[in-house]
């Protein structure tokens, strides 16, 4: 049985539940629980649930102090910039216990931030930054980009030892999906087929999975068939079902709304390149947001990102086709 | 000394050796015979044994009467966190000297499997939770800890130690603050030992210029702060049991600052593969040409001061602190023998522990 509601209360929905199930598992961060009839508050009391100052440093290293003592902290952080204010806490410290201390602690932390806010947040707020972090050892990223994916990935981000950035999309957070009832998770480094397809690979993260998605039907009235894939876990990175794809349709086009080299498809394209070159027809196509910083003004923020045309055209390209014609 | 800020601990004198039972003071004076004689065979492999200790080191000699009467103060439950310079708190606090010392060689039977070396050492079946190599850093995870300890409810108390260079970062700060607005159970002793690797900390902290104790940083989040002599172990053990004993009951945080005087160098000399290691002279003589401060230091080391204080008040006969020093030397050089022999890790061991 699923039920239909927004991605944003998905992840919440799977906090909540992940939290009845285990009393260690703790929710605190920046803007959340102020109020008193606060549901989460309400639920899980203020030792569990707290409000904290603005002051990401202690909040990232408190989450990992706590984890090795034996809890399991979802930290909110609010917006994923957020996270360069603490970024020793974010790769240096959390994800580097288990390791130092010979396996003697763990560091279950979860440390989720919104991204992409591309909406007239201008320059410092509307990054797709899990290119800097999806390469830090010990720490896992994940970028869900359905509510179901919000809801199966959070639990099993609260259930991993190691700590999980679990980065979501601010554009999505409204977008309504189905999600199933009760306990759900998903793996982590299982990519999701999100449309099986013949002639063109198409990875996408996030945000983009929808532009994909879209572009992908746009291409299936003129008989071409685009297999779209969301890895959506970045680290650890299911490459496998990538090069599968690309075995299939020797055609590979990345999708990505960071900046090209920090980016998930500057990844793949290099797994790809190592393990998949004689697979591939002609050269990887990628389709990346431009190296520039995101505008405040909107035709100039648009200029920048990856869109539906961009990824159509893209792909007619690589089959030779005419531009598109509607 | 300084007191300052709310309700601040006040050092008890110490001539009735703060309530401390005989045992316990001779239990105090060993342990700290212990880290010294560790961090001198600690200092002496760079020229026992070229090319056995890698990377970076960082001793504690000067400070073990801070150490010991801190660690003393903690009971069965309590839970410490410190920084890179942190052989001395797990000696104390019961971790086998062989498991350090082939840490500090990078020997698989070190305590940590060779993956953490000098600077990482962590015990966490004794409560010492491991360290940060990076300044201040360890503030927030222990005030972490400190909140789980809350959240259990089962009256245990952290200790965070680390160094006057510390309280110039953010993570400083920003931990003070929550741990004293949430009223967390933990101790900040924070080792004042007046160097920040190279500099002197009136050059770069402002109560320090102005003369004045750096514990008054506790006021900006009211919370105590007293500032004490941390050469003198039972001094010590009666503020940190204080402030351990306001902590457990509800009270909140307590800000320690504790003078020591580091008898060694910041470190082992900084120096890329090819160039052998050892251990410069202190700061106070290589940058400041002060030798006149160091050798004052060295007058006043607390180890033969603590010896001098128990055998006067005749706790301890010369011979007693003798053969404590015979029993010593004879552990630690099996600490020595036992980590040079042992095996180096796999190299794949490297891939173990990325992720739990």
């Amino acid at each position: 049985m699923t039920h239909s509601i927004p991605y944003v209360a998905a992840i919440d929905e799977a906090i909540r539940e992940e939290m009845e199930r285990d009393p260690s598992v703790l929710y605190f961060g920046q803007n959340i629980a102020t109020a008193p009839e606060d549901p989460f508050l309400r639920q899980f009391g203020r030792d569990r649930v707290r409000v904290t100052p603005i002051s990401e440093t202690a909040e990232i290293g408190m989450a990992t102090g706590a984890a090795m003592a034996g809890y399991r902290p979802v930290v909110e952080l609010y917006m994923a910039e957020f996270l360069l204010v603490a970024a020793d806490q974010v790769i240096n410290e959390g994800p580097r216990f288990h390791f130092m201390s010979g396996g003697q602690v763990k560091v279950p932390v979860v440390l989720k931030a919104g991204y992409g806010f591309t909406c007239g947040w201008a320059g410092q707020h509307t990054g797709s930054i899990y290119g800097m972090f999806m390469g830090v050892p010990g720490l896992k990223v994940v970028l869900p980009a359905t509510a179901a994916d919000a809801k199966g990935l959070m639990t099993t981000a609260i259930r991993d030892d190691n700590p999980v950035l679990f980065l979501h999309h601010y554009l999505l957070a409204l977008e309504p999906g189905d999600v199933p009832d009760g306990e759900y998770a998903i793996p982590f480094g299982k990519a999701d087929v999100k449309r099986a397809g013949t002639d063109v690979t198409l990875v996408a993260t996030g945000w983009t999975v929808g532009k994909a998605l879209a572009a992908a039907d746009r291409l299936a009235a003129d008989g071409v068939s685009v297999e779209v894939i969301d890895p959506r876990t970045v680290s650890p990175l299911d490459t496998e079902t990538i090069l599968a794809s690309v075995e299939k349709t020797g055609r590979l086009v990345l999708v990505d709304q960071a900046t090209k080299h920090s980016s998930v498809a500057a990844v793949v394209a290099a797994e790809v390149a190592e393990k998949g070159f004689s697979s591939l027809r002609m050269p990887v196509s990628m389709v990346t947001a431009l190296d520039s910083p995101i505008a405040y003004s909107q035709p100039v923020e648009d200029y920048v990102l990856p869109n539906e045309e961009k990824i159509t055209s893209a792909i007619r390209q690589m089959l030779g086709l005419a531009s598109a014609t509607t | 000394m300084a007191n300052t800020g709310p309700s601040a601990p006040t050092e008890q004198p110490s001539e009735d050796h703060g309530g401390l039972s005989r045992e316990r003071l001779v239990w105090m004076y060993t342990q700290m015979a212990r880290i010294r004689e560790f961090e001198e065979r600690v200092k002496r492999t760079f020229t026992d044994h070229p090319g056995v200790i890698r990377g970076h080191t960082h001793l504690a000699d000067g400070a073990e009467a801070s150490i010991v009467g801190s660690i003393a103060a903690l009971q069965p439950g309590d839970q410490v966190m410190a920084t890179y310079r942190c052989h001395g708190y797990p000696i104390a606090m019961g971790t086998g000297t062989k498991a350090m010392m082939a840490e500090i060689y990078g020997k698989s039977t070190g305590l940590c499997k060779g993956l953490g070396g000098s600077m990482h050492l962590a015990d966490v079946e004794r409560g010492f939770l491991g360290t940060s190599g990076i300044v201040a850093a360890n503030l927030p995870l222990a005030t972490g800890a400190a909140y789980a300890a809350q959240i259990r409810g089962q009256g245990q108390v952290v200790v965070c130690f680390f160094g006057d260079g510390a309280s110039k970062q953010g993570a400083f700060h920003e931990s003070l603050n929550i741990a004293s607005l949430w009223k967390l159970p933990i101790v900040f002793v924070m080792e004042n030992n007046h160097y920040n690797v190279s500099t002197r900390s009136e050059q770069e902290d402002a109560n320090a210029a102005a003369g004045e104790p750096l514990s008054v940083k506790s006021v900006a989040y009211s919370m105590p702060g007293v500032t004490i002599d941390g050469g003198d172990p039972v001094g010590v053990h009666n503020v940190v049991r204080s402030a351990i004993e306001r902590a457990r009951s509800g009270g909140g945080p307590t800000l320690v600052e504790s003078k020591v005087y580091r008898l060694s160098a910041h470190g082992n000399l900084i120096a890329p593969p090819g160039v052998p290691l050892h251990y410069p002279e202190h700061e106070a003589i290589t940058i400041f040409g002060d030798r006149e401060e160091y050798e004052a230091a060295l007058r006043g080391d607390p180890l033969p001061r603590f010896r001098h204080t128990l055998v006067t008040g005749e706790l301890l006969t010369a011979d007693e602190a003798d053969r404590i020093a015979q029993a010593v030397r004879a552990e630690i050089e099996q600490a020595v023998s036992f980590a040079l022999d042992s095996p180096l890790p796999e190299p794949t061991a490297g891939l173990d522990y990325v992720y739990a």
